[in-house]
């Protein structure tokens, strides 16, 4: 098997390499490589992005247009988003490209049939911890055919261009020729569970304590909102757990038999039952702790536990940044000084 | 302002009432210490913490002497910046207190200078001026051991007379008896020489964490600090030795559950030579670490270990099991070494930087630096000494009851130590005279009525405050000792109203979530009656329950803070543990089933 042009395994790629499989797709990578479960999958590199894109620009300049744009200007930048996300879907793929992304599908799925995917956007200057606006760009599930996959990742592509994108980039100065999205492609989890947690308190900033909010079924509904989670307070280096709010989590949602997901009620007597065992929450801690130890710094870290196999599977991670910038503006809240002047917090009436 | 929004307010000193009934047993207590109308100036609360049952006339000396050496160490010997004493009065047998704030800029300035010069110096010499205090406490102890239990010989004895002594047996219940009291006052001032200054230092860390990493909980902070080889565990320890020592010599079959302890004691002196050797391993541990009291000590009626073995018997039991089994532990001191440093260095690594990791450092080792007497000089003080205290004014008792004076030793509890000085002086003067003391015809009528009107101001609810609130309480000693802040006041206001009825809640001392049956245990009599399993449910907790963590599943106490010893032991054991919930006791019913919900101070009643 030649060395792939445009596709990358999880195993091989790190944070490193960012500029060309974007900052989900080097977050994966390095969680797997440092020993954190995260589902199988690849990445189709930028390279492909940049094949694909360069003939369209060559054919007629879309990046100096784009930075033509005043920041502003949301109906001129809708019209223009509109425009080259219809010219990006129906830009025809290089032959090697799709045959190298069919080859690592059916590679994923192994001897049984193809599996289900996710098909996230994975943009090079996305998840950077200096600019977290995780969500702007599109992430696909449930996809179950190697057609369809290759129309997604076309999706995935064109949701550089969506209004939100454009015009965050524009806001933000970001020039077009740094702006490059490479496509992650990872297996569906089939979740019996999913959340999110931080690893540091998002009402206090304390970064002793991991914050776990988790629903039954896939991590959707939680992260669109769509059903309050439950919520645990775990202290990170004891485990003990401070919050417990169970909620009454009236829906799930699912894969659907028809593809992509579905909303189903949730059975009566699980609506108000923890979706989370104490046990799984103290893995869930060491797996936060393992990764924070592993980037230096908090996280915030998406997660599913599989239906069938009952393991935690990590699905991304990124940088915390709201408390992390704070952080910056604020001075030590002690410095070493004369050892006993310390005690003048307690005894000298200046608290 | 919306009028609803107007914080409701405790009442003054001047409107709560002495109890109908009681108002002789009210003026037992010196004027010193009863309100005035200027004292409906000051803001005063209820020591509950300390004081938490009405106190006889005698007991009230703990007061007095504690406040009086506490006051000493604050406003004349450390000279803290922001505060001086503590005021003490005492209305219905229950005790308030009121600190005195400094709030002058310039007397702040002033005072800091001082304390610099005087508590750093302290800090600086802990380790030496600590060795120095257990060696002068050791020979307080041994002094206090030396005074002669009272007596009158109808003769003076012929060995004094050819002596030349020239001082008769009557003089000697005075000195006797004023060396008691003094002792017990200097033990106070002993008491408070490092307390402070102790607790300080830990509530500098405390005051870190809390900052560094505002969700932490108080016991984890507690487990940074506490020591591992404190003198706490030793009582305990020596349980588990005993117990070990009674399956070597096979004599542990003579503890059987619900055998008194004159029954056991008997049935091990009939055991031969293996029994003798036990009961010569008893007596080891008993001098010194059966010398600590069922309760605070604060109470005359909270006797020790040495007083009353049934609480230490009840535990062997368990634990010679447990020794049967190849199971019984010593305390795995280095674990617990090796646990205590892993979490100050997994924090640690928490830290925002180096900065904060550099000043981080520095106060945790000032904290260990206090804590061993933070933690140790409550054996020393409130047990072993004031059980001699005690002790010692029980034999005054004896004797004045033998005299007629009382129905029974128990009842000079009822007199204050100045009324038991006069009662001592009449029964001096009957022995020189001749006569008949006067004290026989006087004190048992008011004996009785001491005693009804404490049975009646235990019946009645006290405010857990009085006078006008402050706005801000910043007394280091009202807020290290006792907890109290603006918040727990405003807790107070509004208790009643809000509460559940189905809840109990207190400080969370050691997390976890268990069920079961309640146990109210009241005394150290009720011991016996704890199954395996059961929940202990208890007014005050301290080492001498230690061994009965064995048993239990969980613990509750209406007294008590989060690093009370009930809360250290139970963090030790694993056991979820909620104290200082106030009313516990009274709230939960004997064979109640209950949640107990350590990680957050929830006791939830389930029937």
């Amino acid at each position: 098997m030649p060395v792939p042009k445009y596709i990358s395994w999880f195993r091989d790629i790190g944070l490193d390499d960012r500029p060309r499989v974007g900052g989900k797709g080097g977050s994966l990578g390095e969680l797997q490589r440092a020993g954190i479960n995260v589902p199988p999958g690849f990445v189709v590199r930028t390279e492909a992005f940049a094949d694909v894109i360069d003939p369209l620009e060559r054919y007629s300049p879309l990046r100096s247009r784009i930075e033509a744009l005043a920041a502003d200007d949301l109906q001129m930048i809708g019209a223009v988003s509109r425009e080259l996300r219809a010219r990006i879907e129906d830009a025809p793929l290089p032959a090697d490209l799709k045959l190298e992304i069919r080859d690592a599908y059916a590679r994923l799925g192994g001897l049984a049939a193809p599996p289900a995917v996710a098909v996230r956007s994975s943009a090079t200057t996305e998840d950077a911890a200096d600019a977290s606006f995780a969500g702007l760009q599109d992430t696909y599930l449930w996809v179950t055919q190697a057609d369809s996959l290759l129309h997604k990742i076309r999706s995935c592509w064109a949701s550089l261009y969506s209004l939100e994108s454009l015009s965050y980039r524009l806001r933000h100065g970001i020039a077009e020729s740094t702006a490059a999205m490479a496509v992650v492609v990872q297996t569906m989890v089939d979740a019996r569970t999913a959340g999110v947690m931080f690893t540091r308190s998002p009402l206090s900033g304390d970064r002793s304590v991991i914050t776990i909010e988790a629903a039954w079924g896939l991590g959707s509904a939680l992260v669109g909102g769509e059903v309050t989670p439950d919520r645990w307070v775990v202290a990170k280096i004891t485990g003990e757990i401070s919050v417990r709010d169970i909620s009454d989590k009236a829906i799930r949602h699912a894969q659907s038999p028809a593809g992509g997901v579905e909303q189903l009620a949730v059975e009566e007597s699980l609506r108000r039952e923890p979706c989370l065992s104490d046990q799984e929450l103290d893995s869930l801690r060491a797996i936060a702790r393992q990764i924070e130890r592993h980037y230096g710094r908090p996280q915030d870290i998406e997660w599913a536990i599989d239906r069938h196999t009952q393991q935690i599977l990590l699905l991304q991670s990124r940088p915390e940044t709201v408390w992390s910038n704070k952080d910056s503006q604020t001075a030590a809240i002690a410095q070493a000084s004369d050892p006993l002047q310390h005690v003048m917090r307690i005894f000298g009436g200046r608290r | 302002m919306n009028a609803k929004l107007k914080p409701r307010e405790f009442p003054l000193p001047s409107s709560v009432k002495v109890i109908a009934g009681t108002e002789r047993a009210q003026a037992a207590y010196p004027y010193h210490i009863q309100f005035s109308r200027t004292d409906d100036q000051k803001f005063w609360f209820y020591n509950s913490m300390h004081f938490p049952e009405p106190m006889s006339a005698f007991d009230m000396v703990t007061a007095e002497a504690a406040y009086c050496a506490l006051g000493a160490a604050n406003t004349r010997v450390h000279c803290l910046p922001t505060t001086l004493g503590i005021d003490h009065r005492i209305i219905n047998g229950r005790v308030y207190i009121g600190g005195n704030a400094v709030t002058d800029p310039e007397e702040i300035a002033r005072r800091t200078v001082e304390f610099q010069k005087r508590a750093f110096y302290y800090y600086e010499n802990w380790e030496s001026l600590y060795a120095r205090w257990k060696t002068k406490m050791l020979q307080l102890i041994e002094d206090a051991k030396a005074i002669p239990d009272p007596q009158l010989p109808e003769f003076e004895p012929l060995e004094h007379v050819h002596a030349g002594r020239g001082i008769a047996s009557n003089h000697d219940l005075l000195v006797t008896y004023q060396k008691t009291l003094e002792g017990y006052f200097r033990m106070w001032h002993h008491h408070f020489e490092f307390l402070l200054l102790g607790y300080g230092a830990y509530l500098t860390f405390f005051g870190f964490c809390k900052k560094a990493f505002p969700e932490i909980t108080d016991q984890t902070i507690a487990r940074m600090v506490a020591g591992i080889d404190a003198e706490i565990f030793r009582p305990d320890d020596e349980l588990r030795r005993l117990a070990r020592c009674a399956v070597e010599l096979d004599v542990d079959a003579h503890f059987r559950d619900g055998a008194t302890v004159e029954d056991i004691m008997r049935s091990l002196r009939a055991a031969g030579e293996p029994g003798r050797r036990w009961l010569e391993e008893l007596q080891t541990s008993r001098e010194p670490w059966f010398n600590i009291n069922v309760g605070d000590g604060f109470y005359h009626y909270h006797r020790s270990w040495n007083d009353d073995l049934s609480m230490p018997f009840a535990a062997i039991p368990g634990y010679a099991r447990s020794a049967r089994a190849g199971k019984l532990q010593d305390r795995e001191v280095e674990r617990l070494r090796d646990e205590r440093g892993r979490l100050i260095a997994d924090y640690r690594e928490l830290l925002a930087n180096d900065e904060e990791r550099a000043a981080y450092d520095q106060m945790i080792s000032l904290a260990h630096r206090v804590f061993p007497y933070v933690e140790g000089h409550k054996f020393y003080c409130e047990h072993w000494y004031t059980n001699l205290f005690f002790n010692k004014i029980r034999s005054f008792g004896a004797l004045l009851a033998a005299q007629g004076f009382f129905a029974s030793a128990e009842d000079v509890f009822h007199l204050t130590h100045y009324e038991l000085e006069a009662a001592i002086i009449d029964l001096m003067n009957a022995w020189s005279s001749g006569s008949e003391p006067r004290g026989p015809a006087y004190w048992p009528p008011i004996v009785t009525e001491r005693r009804a009107a404490i049975a009646e101001w235990a019946r009645h609810e006290t405010p857990p405050a009085l006078g006008p609130i402050p706005d801000v309480i910043d007394d280091p000693a009202i807020v290290m000792l006792w907890g109290i802040t603006r918040e727990s006041l405003d807790n107070w206001l509004s208790a009643g109203a809000a509460t559940d009825s189905h809840e109990v809640r207190g400080f969370a001392a050691s997390s976890g979530v268990v069920e079961g049956i309640a146990r109210i245990v009241k005394s150290a009599d009720e011991i016996s009656r704890l199954q395996q399993g059961d929940i202990l449910v208890c007014q005050v907790t301290n080492p001498t329950w230690t061994p009965i963590f064995q048993k239990i599943r969980a613990a509750v106490s209406d007294i008590g803070g989060s690093m009370s010893h009930a809360a250290i032991v139970a963090r030790e054991y694993g056991l979820p543990a909620v104290v200082g919930t106030g009313n516990a006791t009274s709230k939960i019913k004997d064979g109640q089933r209950i949640r107990v919900d350590g990680g957050r101070g929830i006791v939830t009643l389930l029937q």
